[in-house]
């Protein structure tokens, strides 16, 4: 807010000072999920069909009209400004992109804290992340999202989501991530519940656990509801238009580290600030985001499918200024390209400016960058190869990501999902095995894995502001880093078992046995044999809760309503009950140092531990001063009266700090009744006369006795044993009204 | 129609309720209670009748009940439907009724109605629903808020309490989740294989389940013979199917076979059940040939939301059902409305200065004498009731004799009851035969005679 009025935009719009569209890009996804590339070039640059990531955002962005751009960079954040210094971004009329750089923030809950303290956001802002690609229309939904602020203030964000099914046998969806749960109000597209499955849960191996084959809804959730949506076909695009709360809510809670994980889960559950977020469905428009690498190819062959239009490759956009030709087939080509006559090109592929392409080559369904040189008869199907990268002849590649500058030598073969960070060389004839990762820098040790999610920012950062030409020039424009001399870890101590004689590179390693990890988010498609693996699984486990299920339905039905529930609070109830006995008995025997207020102090805490009621207290604390009655030797009816009658006067006052209302000692009523007709029945013909001395030490009102005798009046008569006991005192009661209200008053 | 569509008809007629006390008895189960002087199992009836569902298998609780039903089906229905009157233990739950007719049941698809509902559904339209489907198990749903809202210039509309959380898919046709009774204040708790398989559930607290049912028989008998712990329809057998669909709509061996299995284990008790897995196989089979790919089995017909559908199980259903049935619904009664908006038998007499206001009903024979006043009440047939009475919101059943200068109110009088002269009644509900001494003064109390043992 510091900065108002800097910039002179004073256009009044309605009643309001018009304020300019403004966007907040995370520049930073804060995961290492494609390590290890993000080890030497920030996610946001990485080349989607040759176009820096962050180029299809800042792209979608200008075009739908938002005016001011605060791209927030962490991870290699000198590469990251450096980039936009060069792009168009810098000259654009009415687009102004800022970037906030920092060091230190370990997530976007950091980063928006940051932003926040900057107050450059006066209004209401898109926030997405620098890896977003999306061609849909944000008019609408700011419009929706505006209106929607005019009535309810709390209305603090709007979620754009998609439809999109996850498979059936795998559960998760074709961008990679797990199976989204989200609820939802149909009517007031209010979001309700959100459950990302187990993206953020932790690294637990597939087997579902049992509790996750059932979908648990609060029921509060359906409160004044007539109905509520629950949908796992839906896309979370991670576009959100938020309000400025939402920086003020990450400033108040300054735990909050991820959008999703944190703040929508803490705003949905919070319901005390009442804030609530909605959601706005996109139909026909493309929306997405490049989270892993399953993601980036799934993406990558929409923008060759021409889902984003815009922003395809035969368009110059942003950083695209490529100047390719759509020929039949989606198949895109470059300037200067040198493709050999017995070459084939399969449909759905890109080929990059000034690749080279030799005889009796396949290429089927890749995209290749600019530079490259592609010997004879070698097989490329699905792969990803960015720039100035080099095969040679002969060579096997299937479903693999290779990064600028890297070699694949005579013969090699890359198996599915291999990824092969900037300048790595497979020697000749050696085959990477499936899904392995292979970088030029050593796989960090296990210094922070304590939480996996942060990238691994001051390493990082570190390494990119070591003087190394090649990282800074990398944003691969022209290729010109291509062939430079690599001066980290020159050692050359490579293992020929990993990447093959004459070789170079370190295969990483998988951590923690993410083995199950891979194949979801490589880019390689899921193994047939994995998914029958997954459906068996999944029939043979349904089949298993069927059986279950009937069976706790038969428990049910069997014993009427719940028995489960109701022996829970009654084990509880028990423990309550014991719990403030012994509290008090340790007051009664007069143990050393206890006063009646710390008994007070004790039974509140375990009012508050168990979830109780003051009548609840009260109820307990009658019981144990029953027991205690009860406990000490009497010999016939009377010694018990006037043992009781000892207790209530000593202890009386103890109980009253209980009594907050007539509905208080309406409980210990009940509790009388019940200590007399269940646990020590010798109360019972005393019963009467003791609730005389209840109400004369004013434990126990007129009002709550008359309320309990005519809530006994239609009770049976087993019920109604001990009121009948009591009527004379009741008469007693109703005939001596006055007396008692003067009495009251003074 | 009715044979063409192969279609039995199970009515489950209940006995004698104890929500009702006092007003059913041995003599007057459920079933034959008068609601808009017609028994409430008339309503049932002629729905079907006019769906042409003329197979019909009437389940009493209680010999005694049984024999007073069928006395009256005798009576009335015989000629036009083919009903057969079946007496089950008494207090045996829903689902235990519908075991003791199973064998008697012979059509592919049945359908299971509450004897108490009343309704203008065409109950032909979900049982088309049902085959068109190739469903297993077809539910009919109602709207909520039709309930209490249909009285004109109400000053409230009364909604009733949530009473089921109903789960269907984003066609409204599928049923995917049935939470009944008692699980509705906890948890849901949803099969997320099934969310899966549609993708998106749409979870209701505005349907209530009407308690009718369309059924595969062989499916039902089979899950009955095989799940013994299923005690009632709503509560147990309608989630279990809606819960397991997806393996039911499965005919692999590999799939649809724990529960066969388990029975094999007990041949002595179970011997049929191979027969019935084959059966259950095949027809599934033909159902997957005739009908949808779908994989879900369990269908809805949603009421559409001008139509009428309520069962009459408890004082204050039968209380506002009667006034219902007497004004918005008296064209489910079928009798003829006259130009004050009301019903009036042509042989009643009022005396001098009485008004029977609109939405009343007054029964054949009865007699008012001077100065009364009626409002938004039903009397019933042969009623003497003397002067200076009013009654308002109330029902007063057959033969009652009211004397001069009562004031009813807001209350129930069943058959042969007498009212002594200047009794005031809120809110009370008199048994048959009941006598309210003179003068009395009386406000939300059950009246009535203690049961002969």
């Amino acid at each position: 807010m510091a900065k108002k009025g800097v910039k002179a935009v004073t256009e009044i719009a309605d009643d309001e000072v018009r304020v300019p569209l403004q966007a907040v890009v995370l520049a930073d996804s804060f995961t290492q999920k494609f390590r290890p590339i993000t080890l030497e070039k920030p996610k946001v640059l990485l080349p989607l069909v040759s176009v820096p990531l962050i180029d299809y955002t800042l792209e979608w962005l200008a075009y739908q009209g938002v005016e001011e751009c605060f791209v927030f960079c962490c991870a290699h954040a000198n590469q990251v400004t450096n980039h936009l210094a060069k792009s168009k971004w810098r000259s654009q009329p009415n687009f102004s992109v800022t970037p906030i750089e920092s060091h230190d923030c370990v997530s976007a809950g950091d980063a928006l804290r940051l932003i926040e303290q900057r107050g450059v956001v006066r209004g209401d802002f898109v926030l997405v992340s620098g890896d977003t690609v999306s061609n849909m229309s944000l008019k609408e939904v700011i419009k929706e999202h505006q209106e929607r602020r005019k009535n309810d203030k709390l209305a603090v964000m709007t979620m754009v989501v998609k439809r999109a099914k996850p498979s059936p046998s795998t559960f998760h969806a074709r961008l990679g991530n797990d199976e989204l749960l989200l609820a939802i109000d149909p009517h007031s597209k209010q979001l309700l519940h959100y459950d990302p499955g187990r993206e953020y849960g932790g690294r637990d191996n597939f087997q579902h656990l049992p509790s996750q084959r059932n979908v648990l809804l609060e029921r509060s959730a359906l409160n004044d509801r007539p109905s509520v949506q629950l949908c796992t076909n839906l896309q979370d695009c991670h576009i959100d238009i938020c309000s400025p709360e939402v920086l003020d809510l990450f400033t108040d809670n300054f735990d909050y580290q991820q959008i999703r994980r944190d703040f929508v889960k803490g705003l949905l559950s919070d319901e005390i600030m009442g804030n609530k977020i909605f959601t706005y469905e996109i139909g026909r428009e493309y929306a997405a985001r490049v989270e892993n690498l399953r993601a980036y190819d799934v993406v990558s062959q929409d923008v060759v499918h021409r889902w984003t239009y815009p922003m395809v490759p035969d368009i110059p956009f942003g950083g695209n200024t490529s100047g390719m030709r759509l020929e039949r087939c989606n198949v895109y080509k470059g300037t200067g390209l040198t493709l050999s006559r017995t070459s084939t090109i399969g449909e759905n592929s890109v080929l990059g400016s000034g690749t080279e392409i030799g005889e009796g080559t396949i290429i089927k369904r890749s995209v290749i960058g600019r530079g490259c040189r592609i010997g004879k008869n070698v097989s490329i199907e699905g792969c990803h190869i960015w720039d100035n990268v080099t095969i040679e002849d002969d060579a096997q590649l299937q479903y693999s990501v290779v990064c600028d500058g890297a070699i694949v030598k005579a013969g090699a073969v890359l198996k599915p999902g291999v990824v092969l960070s900037f300048k790595v060389v497979i020697g000749p004839k050696f085959v990477v095995p499936a899904y392995s990762k292979i970088s030029m820098m050593r796989q960090p040790t296990e210094e922070d894995t304590s939480d996996e999610e942060l990238e691994y920012a001051d390493a990082a950062s570190g390494r990119a502001d070591s003087p190394r030409p090649f990282l800074d020039d990398a944003d691969s424009r022209n290729g010109s880093a291509a062939g430079e001399v690599e001066d980290v870890d020159e050692s050359g101590d490579w293992d020929p078992d990993e990447v093959g004689e004459t070789g170079a590179g370190y295969r990483w390693s998988n951590r923690d046995g993410s083995q199950e990890e891979d194949w979801r988010h490589s880019v390689a498609p899921i193994p047939a044999d994995k998914i029958r693996e997954l459906v068996s699984a999944e029939e043979e486990g349904e089949i298993e809760e069927a059986d279950n299920d009937f069976g706790a339905a038969a428990r049910d039905s069997i014993a009427g309503t719940g028995v489960e529930g109701d022996e829970e609070t009654e084990d509880d109830e028990d423990d309550f009950e014991k719990e403030v006995e012994g509290t008090f008995l340790r007051l009664a025997e007069g143990t050393a140092g206890v006063q009646p207020e710390h008994v007070v102090i004790e039974v509140n805490s375990l009012k508050l531990a168990y979830n109780k009621t003051f009548a609840d207290c009260a109820g307990a604390m009658f019981k144990a001063l029953a027991n205690l009655a009860w406990g000490g030797s009497h010999a016939s009816a009377k010694e018990l009266l006037m043992s009781t009658k000892e207790i209530i006067s000593k202890w009386g006052s103890l109980l009253q700090k209980f009594l907050k209302g007539s509905d208080d000692e309406h409980e210990i009523l009940l509790t009388f009744e019940e200590v007399c007709s269940e646990c020590h029945k010798e109360f019972a013909p005393l019963f009467s006369q003791i609730l005389q001395v209840l109400y004369d030490k004013d434990i126990v009102s007129e009002d709550a006795i008359l309320a309990w005798a005519e809530e006994k009046q239609d009770a049976d008569d087993n019920d109604r044993v001990f009121l009948k006991q009591s009527e004379p005192f009741i008469q007693w009661l109703k005939e001596a009204p006055e007396e008692d209200d003067d009495e009251d008053d003074e | 129609m009715g044979s063409a569509m192969n279609f039995q008809v199970v009515v489950l007629a209940g006995g004698v309720s104890k929500k009702l006390h006092p007003l059913v008895s041995k003599d007057v189960p459920k079933a034959l209670l008068p609601l808009g002087n017609k028994p409430v199992l008339s309503y049932v009836l002629e729905l079907l009748e006019t769906s042409s569902l003329k197979e019909i298998i009437l389940v009493v609780a209680g010999e005694d009940a049984a024999l007073c039903v069928s006395n009256w089906v005798a009576e009335t229905v015989h000629d036009r439907l083919r009903v057969e009157v079946i007496a089950a233990p008494e207090d045996s739950d829903t689902a235990d009724a519908l075991r003791s007719v199973m064998h008697r049941l012979t059509a592919e698809d049945f359908l299971v109605v509450s004897g108490d509902l009343v309704s203008d559904v065409p109950i032909g339209a979900v049982a088309a629903t049902h085959r068109r489907q190739g469903a297993l198990i077809t539910a009919l749903l109602c709207n909520r808020a039709l309930l209490g809202s249909s009285e004109p210039g109400s000053e409230k509309i009364k909604l009733q309490p949530v009473s089921d959380i109903i789960g269907l898919d984003s066609t409204q046709q599928h049923l995917l989740y049935v939470a009944p009774g008692a699980e509705i204040e906890r948890d849901l708790r949803v099969r997320r294989s099934l969310l899966r398989a549609v993708g998106n559930m749409e979870i209701r607290t505005d349907l209530v389940d009407a308690h009718l049912y369309a059924f595969n028989r062989l499916l039902v008998q089979g899950v009955l013979e095989s799940r013994p712990t299923i005690k009632s329809i709503k509560q147990d057998l309608v989630p279990y199917l809606v819960r397991t669909q997806l393996r039911l709509g499965v005919p692999s061996t590999t799939v649809g076979s724990p529960a066969e299995d388990k029975d094999n284990q007990h041949p002595p008790s179970l011997p049929d059940t191979e027969v019935f897995a084959q059966l259950l196989r095949s027809s599934q089979c033909q159902h997957r040939a005739t009908a949808s790919s779908s994989p879900l089995k369990c269908c809805t017909y949603i009421a559409s939301k001008g139509k009428f559908c309520v069962r009459v199980n408890s004082l204050q259903a039968y209380l506002d059902m009667n006034r219902e049935i007497a004004g918005e619904a008296i064209h489910l009664t079928g009798y003829e409305v006259s130009s004050h908006n009301n019903v009036i038998h042509e042989t009643s007499q009022l005396g001098w200065k009485s008004t029977v206001g609109p939405q009343c009903m007054l029964g054949e024979g009865s007699t008012l004498g001077e100065r009364c006043s009626v409002k938004r009440s039903v009397v019933g047939r042969h009623c003497r009731i003397g002067s200076n009475v009013k009654i308002m919101n109330s029902v007063v059943m057959d033969y009652v004799t009211v004397e001069d200068g009562c004031t009813i109110q807001n209350s129930i009088i069943c058959s042969n009851a007498n009212l002594q002269e200047r009794c005031c009644l809120k809110d009370c509900q008199v048994g048959t035969g009941y006598i309210v001494t003179a003068r009395l003064e009386l406000k939300g109390e059950a009246l009535a005679k203690k049961e002969k043992l």
